[in-house]
């Protein structure tokens, strides 16, 4: 370690630093909330069913087996971008459809295959669910994911 | 040990090591749910299992950071601890409100962002855990002698609390969710955490290898420093694709790869403190984990966190077996073997006897990382491919999986040693072996 870094000198380059770097990471943060609001997501869109849909998926803990914008548990589809696989961004009545039909089908109970667990949504949380997942397909996410296997 | 309210931190060392078996147990579980996926399917879906594999990490880790800093707080202010009633008192009330939440997930009450699926009554119960330990410790430093290992110990432990507060906010818009999500797992291991890890391991230095304070606080200083100019700013690697702006991209990149030096200065940090030791301090099975730690974390925090923190490789492997691969190395490195690091040292002093097994203690130091390795390599191969298949030729998800099941195979196999080794080490810690020596042998006194 150099001489010439006395330990007070370390401690203020640690101290103010820390602070320093800090402050920018509140400003960039105050920006993004803003971009976010205005810009990546539509909160016109963001309707009370969007919000109840959000609540199922996190009811249900869906983020220990899927992801969601890539992040959770790496067992089970990203469904951040579900609704576009599903065809829903042309033909949203057939994608909802796809959806109860999936859900009503679990768990597959096949041998050798990763079971979805049955959940018993009722007919208002589906819809929710399908909403959330819609509203999500639209986040603006920099084109990620590569393509739409996820 | 010298001071007698240290005592208080061998609860803290029990709850951790038990949370421990739990959480590897349930890890187990998870992988042979991988390979067998009906096992238990309808009783103990995965979501359930993982929640509860990582949620006993979690806890445990915090259990044992809380434990050292009872036993370190002692000799390094010089005092006894505020109140050895609120340490124990505290002790219970978090042993209590994790327990109630493991019982919960079983029945299916949680919430429902990942690791943070603690219900709110319980989240309310970790805050005043933590308010009754800072309290109690910061009380403890004020009536002492004030180092830098205490200070920066005791710094890392507040930004644990306050930064848990964003567990409470959870916006509709998911977009906001995730950024202030981030706020409290990325501040936690990549900011706050490290200075934990730094402080503690300073701690070990000058106690097994006699250095003196004065190297180590100038080193100490230099390392939380890159941690945190680093760290912070390199939360924006989690930002590339969750709706956030697309600056995200460079300053993520260009600070989360700087992220590594932090951990490359406490390898540099460990070998040369122990090239430069002064004595032999007798307990070397900790000098040995001691080491281990600095040099697993920089293998799995730093190697395997920059393999895809660039946003241009991220892009592919974001949400890949890619990440599953450097969680589990990084978490183990930095703060399981810190943790263990600090048990293999202090319990042998908390009981004033020369450390039982020894041999034992180092046998299951090279399995538990071996094994680790193994496990990490697997998850790198598996995501790999994963990439290539999914996000390169587009194939669907579950196909992609089940052409990786000789990955799984290898994972669960690896997971069955960790826990065959972290048996190894509860019985090095607790069960008398040859190398007992009447109690009282003097141990050599580290140079402050």
């Amino acid at each position: 370690m150099a001489e010439r870094l006395t330990k007070t000198g370390a401690r203020n380059v640690f101290y103010g630093g820390s602070a320093f770097f800090f402050v920018i990471f509140l400003g960039l943060t105050a920006h993004s909330h803003y971009y976010m609001r205005t810009t990546s997501t539509d909160e016109a869109t963001l309707s009370d069913s969007v919000g109840r849909g959000k609540h199922v998926w996190e009811k249900n803990a869906c983020i220990n087996c899927h992801t969601i914008l890539g992040e959770g548990a790496y067992f089970a589809p990203e469904v951040g971008n579900v609704w576009k696989r599903w065809g829903g961004d042309t033909d949203p009545d057939t994608a909802r459809a796809t959806l109860k039909a999936w859900m009503a089908a679990q768990p597959s109970g096949i041998e050798g295959r990763r079971q979805m667990p049955q959940f018993n949504l009722t007919e208002r949380e589906l819809e929710d669910l399908a909403n959330f997942l819609e509203w999500t397909s639209r986040i603006k996410t920099q084109n990620w994911p590569p393509n739409d296997a996820g | 040990m010298k001071y007698q309210t240290q005592k208080v931190a061998m609860l803290y060392f029990y709850g951790a090591l038990g949370l421990f078996i739990a959480q590897v147990l349930f890890g187990v579980l998870a992988g042979t749910i991988y390979v067998l996926p009906n096992t238990l399917s309808e009783l103990l879906p995965f979501n359930i299992v993982r929640m509860v594999h990582t949620n006993a990490l979690i806890v445990w880790l915090l259990m044992g950071f809380m434990g050292s800093t009872y036993y370190l707080l002692p000799e390094e202010a010089e005092t006894e601890l505020f109140s050895t009633r609120i340490a124990v008192a505290q002790f219970w009330l978090f042993l209590v409100a994790a327990a109630i939440a493991v019982v919960g997930y079983l029945f299916h009450y949680h919430e429902g962002r990942e690791f943070l699926e603690q219900p709110f009554l319980i989240k309310v119960g970790i805050v005043i855990v933590a308010l009754m330990f800072l309290f109690n410790i910061t009380l403890t430093v004020l009536k002492g002698r004030k180092t830098v290992v205490t200070n920066i110990l005791i710094f890392g432990l507040w930004g644990v609390a306050i930064f848990f507060l964003f567990a409470f906010y959870n916006p509709v818009n998911l977009a906001l969710d995730k950024m202030y999500w981030w706020y409290v797992v990325h501040l936690w291991v990549e900011g706050v955490w490290e200075l934990i890890m730094a402080s503690v391991l300073a701690f070990l230095m000058i106690k097994l290898n006699g250095i003196d304070r004065e190297v180590v606080e100038k080193w100490l200083y230099v390392i939380v420093g890159l941690a945190l100019f680093s760290g912070i700013l390199g939360t924006g690697h989690h930002f590339y694709w969750i709706g956030a702006p697309g600056y995200w991209q460079w300053i993520g990149s260009l600070f989360s790869t700087l992220e590594v030096a932090p951990f490359f200065t406490m390898v540099v940090f460990t070998f040369v403190m122990t090239w430069k030791a002064g004595r032999k301090h007798p307990n070397r099975a900790a000098l040995l984990w001691s080491i281990g730690c600095s040099v697993m974390a920089f293998f799995g925090a730093g190697v395997w966190g920059f393999l895809h923190t660039l946003s241009s490789v991220n892009y592919y492997t974001h949400g890949t077996q890619v990440t599953a691969a450097h969680g589990h190395l990084a978490f183990f490195g930095a703060y399981v073997m810190l943790n263990l690091a600090v048990m293999a040292y202090a319990v042998p002093e908390l009981r004033g006897r020369s450390p039982y097994n020894q041999w034992l203690s180092m046998v299951s130091f090279w399995i538990m990382c071996t094994a680790m390795s193994v496990m990490t390599f697997a998850l790198t191969f598996a995501g790999v491919l994963q990439v290539h298949l999914q996000r390169v030729l587009g194939e669907s998800f579950m196909d992609v999986q089940d052409q990786l099941a000789i990955f799984y195979w290898v994972r669960l196999g690896s997971g069955v040693f960790v826990l065959i080794s972290a048996l190894m080490f509860l019985w090095a810690l607790f069960v008398p072996g040859r190398e007992r020596r009447p109690v009282g042998t003097p141990s050599i006194q580290p140079a402050e």
